[in-house]
């Protein structure tokens, strides 16, 4: 009855569950603040400094590459001169720098943490941690979870303003569109709140990557094929995810 | 004192311990033997409470373990230290910080204290010149012998070893046993020992229980165990042809007139 094609239907409720169950245990007072907030500022800086060159890099060739784009195909003499630049910009600022560059993090972020506490887990170091007494839970996954959410509001305006610069770049180089039509446009109506709803969404995606990476981590059974299997899961289970909560999140803080 | 009182556990409907009962002493080294996929492991996951049993009562000195409250077992897990099979150490901490590590979760001790100890327990165990080292640079003994001095960093009650000797040359196997030995009866600990190695058996087997198929087939110490009359645990000992030629020279030994 729960098997369709082979297909445990179950399955997905069965490990909503147990994610949440997680939770539970994730979300409770650390046994020593001294020890949590070591860990903390460790995984801020694993997990969000260590990511800023990845985010700066593909931000200005995505910057470059929008400008580019909207400049061949937008500009008609039907369009305003600005349009290049006023599109590019709201590009960027709302789904771009919060959603692509988390969908992108999760790959990168996501299999790390998936992979590092999927080993934990396989050579028996969180079976230590239990039999000491530590909650392993709250001890490996609080860090990371609120150190992301704490780092990623930083790399989403890390990423703007590299995707902005590589737009001025193209711009400049190619002279493709003119600076200060850019420049205009960019400034156009602008309306601060856009950047408010992308830094809000990337703290909700922040959290995503982590707790949801974490969680196929955590419980992994198996060996090292396991935990390969639970670091691609994660990716997968993480952009989904984040697409899925990116319409909701719209809707809500833009609708 | 440790003592299982008719312990069942099954996964999927298949059993995978059956009724079994036993004790362990303080100060004393308690050996669970038998072959690989005897349920060793399982049990010694039932006693530490990583798994809980489907029936039965596992006693820490007259308490059951399955029905303490969490807070409970928490206070209760800070009096044991495991060995597992793999040493299990923490690969993104030095040498000194995974002994330090269940001091700087447990201990109110300042932070000078605390390095003391740390130091005091690798030096118990002869790896004061290795503190700075990531565990990936020790050897596979050398890694146990860490993880028996973070088992011992707050002075625990009962030590558990998850087959200790595993992939280790039979000398280094000798030093392990001995210093588990050593500190059970220094510390007064009760230690439980998971092992298929017959040199630990016979090295430091002061209460031996021998498990085949799930079930408790024996129970005895390394003195009585060539004497056993149970066909599974002679099968199991005398594989070894080595073993074997042992038991002969003992048997005829003891057939000899005493002068």
């Amino acid at each position: 009855m729960q098997q369709i094609n082979g297909m445990d239907i179950l399955r997905p409720i069965a490990q909503t569950g147990k994610y949440f169950a997680m939770m539970g245990h994730v979300f409770s007072r650390p046994e020593r603040m001294r020890v949590f907030l070591k860990q903390y500022v460790k995984e801020m800086v694993s997990l969000g400094t260590s990511s800023i060159g990845i985010v700066l890099l593909i931000s200005v060739f995505i910057g470059a590459v929008i400008m580019m784009q909207m400049a061949l195909n937008v500009t008609s003499p039907w369009m305003p001169r600005f349009a290049v630049g006023y599109t590019t910009r709201e590009i960027l600022l709302l789904e771009f720098s919060s959603s692509v560059m988390c969908l992108i993090l999760a790959g990168k972020v996501g299999a790390n943490i998936a992979s590092e506490i999927g080993t934990m887990r396989v050579t028996q170091q969180i079976d230590a941690l239990e039999i000491m007494g530590v909650n392993s839970a709250a001890y490996l996954v609080l860090p990371k979870v609120l150190g992301l959410m704490t780092m990623m509001p930083i790399l989403v305006i890390f990423g703007i303003f590299a995707g902005i610069f590589g737009a001025f770049l193209t711009c400049w180089v190619s002279g493709i569109v003119i600076a200060s039509n850019l420049e205009f446009g960019m400034q156009y109506q602008f309306d601060e709140w856009h950047v408010w709803a992308s830094l809000i969404k990337s703290v909700f995606f922040a959290y995503i990557i982590a707790s949801v990476s974490a969680f196929f981590g955590y419980n992994v059974e198996g060996g090292s094929a396991a935990v390969g299997k639970a670091s691609t899961d994660s990716v997968v289970s993480c952009s989904v995810l984040i697409l899925f909560a990116d319409l909701v999140l719209t809707q809500l803080l833009m609708g | 004192m440790i003592e299982l009182k008719s312990i069942y556990k099954s996964f999927d409907g298949r059993e995978v311990l059956h009724d079994i009962n036993a004790q362990f002493e303080s100060g004393k080294t308690n050996l669970i033997i038998g072959q690989s996929g005897s349920g060793k492991t399982v049990l010694m996951k039932n006693i530490v409470g990583l798994l809980e049993p489907d029936k039965g009562e596992v006693l820490y000195h007259g308490r059951n373990f399955i029905q303490m409250s969490r807070r409970e077992k928490k206070r209760l897990r800070q009096e044991m230290g495991m060995i597992f099979q793999g040493a299990a150490l923490f690969d993104s901490m030095s040498v000194l910080e995974n002994v330090m590590f269940p001091l700087e979760m447990f201990s109110a001790d300042t932070y000078r204290d605390r390095v003391r100890r740390a130091k005091f327990c690798l030096d118990r165990v002869n790896l004061l010149d290795a503190i700075d080292k990531n565990p990936g640079e020790l050897s596979g003994g050398m890694q146990k012998r860490v993880a028996i001095a973070r088992a011992i960093a707050l002075n625990p009650q009962y030590l558990f070893c998850d087959e200790p000797n595993s992939g280790l040359d039979p000398k280094t196997s000798l030093v392990i046993d001995e210093l588990i030995h050593d500190i059970t009866v220094e510390y007064n600990m009760t230690s439980i020992i998971n092992t298929h190695d017959m040199n630990s058996v016979l090295g430091i087997g002061e209460s031996i229980i021998f498990i085949c198929e799930g079930r408790k087939e024996w129970m005895g110490t390394k003195d009585d165990i060539f004497d056993a009359t149970n066909e599974q645990l002679n099968k199991f000992i005398f594989a070894s042809d080595l073993l074997r030629k042992v038991k002969e020279e003992h048997e005829h030994e003891r057939k000899q007139p005493r002068q």
